[in-house]
């Protein structure tokens, strides 16, 4: 979806948001509340200058708006795959972003996560899966990688991830899927602009993912290995 | 000892007080991905992880170790869950510190969304640790390196320690040429890579806080060390340590601007004969870094 567009129906009370080289950011108004807004358009990859800015943005609603929420719009197609870009550190520019986010969250600005159109791997990481939540639109696309390169990389066929792609949640793209492993709070249909009121309203602190997952039957071990570590016990079937 | 030849079970007591270590869900609990076998794959009964708390020089750790002999140590459904289950206890139990032996190609692509999602987790929960004021140090030193989402979830840690040999980044060198060719990025020029992922570089351009020699017990000094200077400055992410970071990184962006290759960054850090960094013995080289390398934090 066009980010305008995408906008116009996000925040109908108006917006100052701009695009700059792919990355957007700037401001909303959200049931009355001014809101920040940062994120990517055209599945643009996520190079060490947009996690920068993008980290720049956050800080500086922190720093001048303590409290106000931060909603990012997720786009991309994922990591940028460059020399040049692993030379300079890109895990580190891309932690600094989760960081500067995490911070925030730590500060009480709520921060929601929306992919509106792609998210790949690297790039989702550090922006909606690091958010107090994440949605996304139903037509989403959102995946580790690309079939042909798992297959390539795991050397089972590709004909074989193809078919486990269709009803397994584990490898198949997209945001039904990601909603039945936790990795989505929701979906939002119709009423964008009160579904994002809600959101924000609703969203804590905690992070409830592996709940979600066992909850909706997507990821039925993580939740129950992780309470065993942490309290002692045994693992008992889900 | 070399660290970078021991598998993850070799590690714990080399970097421990020996005999210290107590293992949460051990093999014997026989717990393993339930993902694999529907792609034939092999599973193993610690899911690639060992996770508990032991003692390091007398004080109560929490600590994990990544195989990289298992799947490359990558993360799935239950490695993950380990890892955020142990960070979790050690908030629980008010920990000294937590240490991550870490070895990963990242997400485990056999579980794919699982283990992105999980990756996710580990973050959140090493950003939770350090929050509570326990300390978080991460130590890169083994053979397949610290790559993908770990690449990441590593430099949430307060201080890496890496060895030369150690490689700390994000996507690999043959992903990169895969996706846009040789040119780009050869990944069979060994050379190359290690100048650009591994722990010299990430030591010079201030990624990894401690550079040792690739010793057992180096980097368990190292760990101590590590250890004793975050619990007097404390661990808590702070405002102004991230405004830091962020202005070395608009530096280090400035600095390199058309650079192509380490050599030509490290030659515009002032570095005399930069051709020589790769061939030094790590004592000789921690001295010509001092003159040169990016400070990565406040006091350094």
């Amino acid at each position: 979806m066009d980010w305008k567009l995408l906008a116009a129906r996000l925040f109908p009370a108006g917006h100052d948001i701009v695009e700059s080289g792919n990355f957007l950011s700037g401001s909303a108004q959200v049931e009355g509340r001014q809101v920040s807004v940062i994120g990517t358009t055209e599945h643009t990859p996520i190079g060490v200058e947009i996690a920068l800015a993008q980290a720049r943005a956050v800080l500086q609603t922190v720093q001048a708006h303590p409290g106000r929420p931060i909603v990012i719009l997720v786009d991309t197609q994922g990591q940028r795959l460059r020399h040049r870009d692993e030379m300079l550190g890109i895990n580190s520019y891309m932690a600094h972003l989760g960081k500067c986010i995490d911070l925030a969250r730590r500060r009480g600005h709520t921060v929601l996560g929306l992919v509106y159109d792609q998210a790949l791997s690297g790039g989702f990481i550090t922006s909606g899966l690091i958010a107090d939540a994440c949605y996304a639109l139903p037509e989403a696309t959102i995946r580790v990688m690309g079939l042909p390169a798992m297959a390539r990389i795991t050397k089972v066929p590709e004909e074989r991830l193809t078919e486990l792609a269709r009803d397994n949640p584990v490898f198949a793209p997209g945001a039904p899927n990601y909603l039945r492993m936790g990795g989505l709070h929701g979906i939002w249909e119709g009423d964008l602009a009160q579904a994002l009121a809600q959101a924000l309203r609703e969203a804590g602190p905690q992070d409830r993912r592996m709940e979600l997952g066992r909850e909706r039957g997507g990821r039925m071990l993580a939740q129950t290995v992780a309470e065993a570590v942490r309290g002692g016990g045994d693992v008992r079937p889900a | 000892m070399s660290y970078l030849e021991l598998n993850a079970r070799q590690r714990i007591p080399a970097i421990f007080d020996p005999g210290s270590f107590e293992e949460f869900l051990p093999p014997a609990a026989r717990v393993t991905s339930p993902h694999l076998a529907q792609l034939d794959a092999p599973v193993s009964f610690d899911d690639g992880v060992v996770v508990g708390r032991g003692l390091l020089g007398g004080k109560r750790v929490f600590g994990a170790a990544q195989e990289g002999g298992f799947m490359g140590g990558a993360v799935g459904e239950v490695h993950g869950a380990k890892l955020v289950g142990m960070l979790r206890r050690a908030i629980d139990e008010d920990a000294h510190a937590v240490l991550l032996l870490l070895e990963s190609g990242g997400v485990r692509l056999h579980e794919a969304n699982a283990g992105l999602i999980a990756v996710s987790e580990v973050m959140r929960a090493i950003l939770d640790v350090r929050a509570a004021g326990i300390p978080v140090v991460a130590v890169v030193g083994g053979a397949n390196g610290c790559f993908g989402g770990m690449g990441i979830a590593a430099r949430c840690a307060n201080t890496v320690i890496m060895s030369e040999e150690g490689r700390l980044a994000m996507s690999g060198p043959e992903v990169i040429e895969t996706a846009n060719g040789v040119e780009e990025f050869d990944a069979r020029d060994r050379a190359l890579v290690w100048r650009t992922t591994g722990g010299k570089h990430r030591y010079l351009m201030g990624d990894c806080q401690a550079l040792v020699a690739d010793d057992a017990a180096a980097f368990r000094a190292a760990a101590l060390d590590a250890i004793a200077a975050l619990r007097a400055q404390g661990a808590v992410l702070s405002l102004e340590e991230l405004l830091a970071e962020q202005d070395m990184l608009a530096r280090r962006l400035r600095d390199t601007e058309n650079m192509r290759d380490p050599l030509e960054v490290w030659a515009g850090m002032g570095i005399p004969e930069p051709a020589r960094v790769p061939v030094l013995e790590a004592e000789a080289f921690l001295a010509l870094a001092q003159r040169h390398r990016a400070p990565s934090r406040k006091g350094e």
